[in-house]
């Protein structure tokens, strides 16, 4: 009897506290959230386990040398003092309403001041309305469908920020490079339709591309076997081939064409940007080859900040850093240069200075974030011949 | 007619992989009535198996394939012992749903262990193609076939011509009258996993080194559709899920083959829902009477 009034009188007590804390919060007004102490706590919402938790674990490892770094330098820099970055990782377990629940328990347990995360279109879109609740900004390093960062109403969303470019931006300079460059006028189309990225590079190419489109064919993340389509496609004339998804399939595609005598260029977008690529495809099969990036491992040859991104990752991870790794940690600096320029730790100032950000110095480029909150910066299309990277273009303000 | 010919090579191909694999589903269907749906997840260890050892311990073709299907054999063992056989005297879905647990189970430890990431398997045999007719053929999509027929043959020869393999048709008959002639059943259906789970080892490592490429959830899809195989040939009927395999894996290739390749799979599960309607015991499948 004595015990269950304890543990009654300990009930209400617990209540007593936490009416007084939300009363704490509430009196304070001010919207969104702010770091206490010295410690700025940056929240990942990020797909580390289910399908595409390949994605998710090279982004983490961008995110966690990029916070490695900035402390290793001191940290962050607000009001005159020096504040180090704490990242709270929750997986979303690669679906929709993992990543809306990881959001609302990153903005309003953890308190995180922004949020990096997560990969892909819909789970990104997903996360959105509870970040919007709480005023917190989040940057996904990978959600490339225009529609993310703008709401129903043609507004662009308050809180939704991008490290990467939009799909409409990258198709259109793939659809100039074959058609400028390679002098392709007929193009088969070969597209990821599994995710909003395959599915929305074909329709953005579709449309740039002035030759003639010969067919266009669709596969699953997660194929293996390409070559019913490839044989198919082998009898029609075209002069090159658009494959807009991950390199898991297109190491696959580029292998088993090249293995049945196509030769034709392969086009593809930055989510080939992986050093597996060659070894699935077979160095040897992986000639002819191009893809549009953000960040070409080429240019650590005459730039500093990539050279050092490049090394530091080797070293930490013993693996050449992979293109998801460099936007993840771009979108880690993107957070750190706005806090910056906000010159301050709440998190609806960081989203408002994030909106304002200009000539960032990131691995993926230089950078500013435009009014639809997309960062403009330069696209380059990397060759490459028996496996190696042999050429960078940079395709510099060629129009959006 | 060269493209006809060239993509039945590439329907083929595809369809041993997926009869190798059915044939597990369909063991293990015929004897104990469950959809061991992990299955394909086994194959999945198989290609992770081979993968390593030829890395690692340098083996060759022959032996990574002998060694993965030893070691598949018993993780098909340990998987009856931890997780099926506890649940022999529960209702069927309980031991369905168990299934997918380990699926789940296999599929995220390997991620967790080794990561999700695709990896590329060691080409430890040189791929050339034969021309042959104006249609090519690589040594590989050869070595596939004939394993996989190699396979089935033998797989026929230990049911029909072996002690045990006598065994393993009482039990799928009648387990309680086996029994009682002196059967041990738990030693038969042990037996079963291994031969099974075997298969799809095999399949794996041949995967592997066919499209060279191996990641965690590699068997999530071709399980399902050696799955759909199975009941196309008949669940429970040996040969008619070697059969199944091979018209599952032309059906997708002529599927794509006409340009509808955003369809393939949906392709296979449409078989899938007609076979069940038309014809639910499958091709070979015995139209037997459910004694109520």
């Amino acid at each position: 009897m004595k015990k269950t009034f304890k543990r009654i009188a300990m009930g209400f007590a617990a209540a007593a506290m936490v009416a007084v804390m939300a009363g704490c919060s509430s009196s304070a007004k001010a919207k969104g959230n702010n770091a206490s102490g010295n410690t700025i706590k940056i929240g990942v919402n990020m797909e580390l386990s289910g399908s595409v938790a390949g994605y998710g674990e090279q982004q983490k490892k961008g995110i966690e040398l990029a916070v490695d770094k900035i402390n290793k330098a001191g940290g962050i820099k607000v009001d005159g003092k020096k504040m180090k970055v704490k990242a709270v990782y929750r997986d979303n377990k690669s679906s929709t309403t993992g990543s809306a629940s990881v959001a609302a328990q990153l903005v309003n347990n953890d308190k995180v001041v922004a949020v990096v995360g997560p990969a892909t279109t819909n789970d990104s879109t997903a996360a959105i309305p509870n970040v919007t609740k709480a005023s917190v900004a989040m940057v996904t390093p990978s959600a490339t469908d225009a529609g993310y960062t703008m709401q129903k109403s043609g507004k662009v969303q308050p809180y939704a920020f991008r490290a990467c470019f939009t799909n409409d931006y990258q198709a259109g300079a793939a659809a100039r490079f074959a058609y400028t460059t390679l002098k392709s006028r007929r193009v088969a189309i070969l597209a990821d339709n599994s995710s909003d990225y395959g599915t929305g590079l074909a329709k953005a190419f579709k449309s740039n591309f002035k030759g003639n489109i010969v067919s266009t064919q669709y596969f699953q993340e997660g194929d293996k076997d390409f070559n019913a389509t490839l044989t198919s496609l082998k009898g029609k004339k075209f002069d090159a081939i658009y494959a807009p998804g991950y390199y898991s399939e297109i190491g696959l595609i580029v292998k088993q064409a090249r293995q049945m005598g196509i030769t034709a260029p392969i086009i593809g977008s930055d989510g080939m940007g992986d050093p597996a690529l060659a070894k699935i495809a077979g160095s040897s099969n992986a000639t002819n080859v191009y893809y549009s990036t953000p960040f070409s491992t080429k240019s650590a040859d005459t730039n500093s900040t990539v050279k050092t991104f490049m090394s530091d990752y080797q070293k930490k991870f013993n693996a050449e850093a992979p293109t998801f790794s460099a936007l993840s940690y771009d979108s880690v600096y993107m957070v750190k240069a706005a806090i910056e320029k906000a010159n301050s730790t709440n998190s609806a100032d960081i989203a408002k200075a994030m909106g304002k950000i200009k000539n960032m110095n990131g691995v993926t480029g230089k950078m500013s974030v435009d009014s639809k909150h997309n960062p403009e910066k330069t696209v380059s299309i990397e060759q490459m011949t028996d496996g190696k990277i042999v050429k960078a273009t940079q395709l510099s303000n060629m129009g959006r | 007619m060269h493209t006809i010919m060239q993509q039945l090579i590439n329907g083929i191909s595809l369809g041993s992989i997926y009869a190798l694999l059915a044939l597990g589903y369909t063991m293990v269907y015929g004897i104990i009535k469950l959809l061991n749906f992990a299955h394909g997840d086994v194959y999945m260890l198989g290609a992770f198996w081979g993968y390593f050892v030829i890395n690692y311990w340098h083996f060759n073709f022959i032996f990574a394939l002998i060694s993965t299907m030893a070691i598949t054999a018993l993780v098909g063992v340990i998987i009856e012992f931890l997780a099926y056989r506890p649940l022999r005297h529960a209702p069927r879905v309980a031991a369905l749903i168990t299934a997918i647990g380990v699926s789940y189970f296999l599929e995220n430890g390997m991620s967790y262990l080794y990561g999700a990431s695709a990896r590329s398997f060691p080409q430890v045999i040189k791929q050339h193609n034969y021309h042959v007719a104006g249609i090519s053929i690589s040594n590989i999509q050869i070595i596939i076939l004939g394993t996989a027929i190699f396979l089935m043959v033998a797989l026929q020869f230990v049911i029909k011509q072996t002690k045990m393999g006598k065994a393993m048709r009482a039990v799928a008959n009648d387990p309680d009258a086996a029994q009682l002639v002196g059967i041990n059943p738990n030693h038969v259906i042990s037996f079963t996993f291994a031969i099974g789970s075997a298969l799809a080892g095999a399949g794996g490592v041949l995967i592997g080194l066919y499209y060279n490429s191996i990641d965690p959830l590699m068997g999530m899809t071709p399980g399902i559709k050696a799955f759909v195989a199975a009941v196309v040939g008949g669940i429970g009927s040996i040969p008619g899920a070697s059969i199944g395999g091979f018209l599952i894996g032309i059906l997708e290739t002529a599927t794509q083959a006409v340009g509808l390749s955003a369809y393939k799979d949906a392709a296979v599960y449409v078989v899938l829902i007609i076979i069940l309607l038309v014809l639910p015991s499958g091709i070979f499948g015995k139209n037997k009477k459910e004694k109520v």
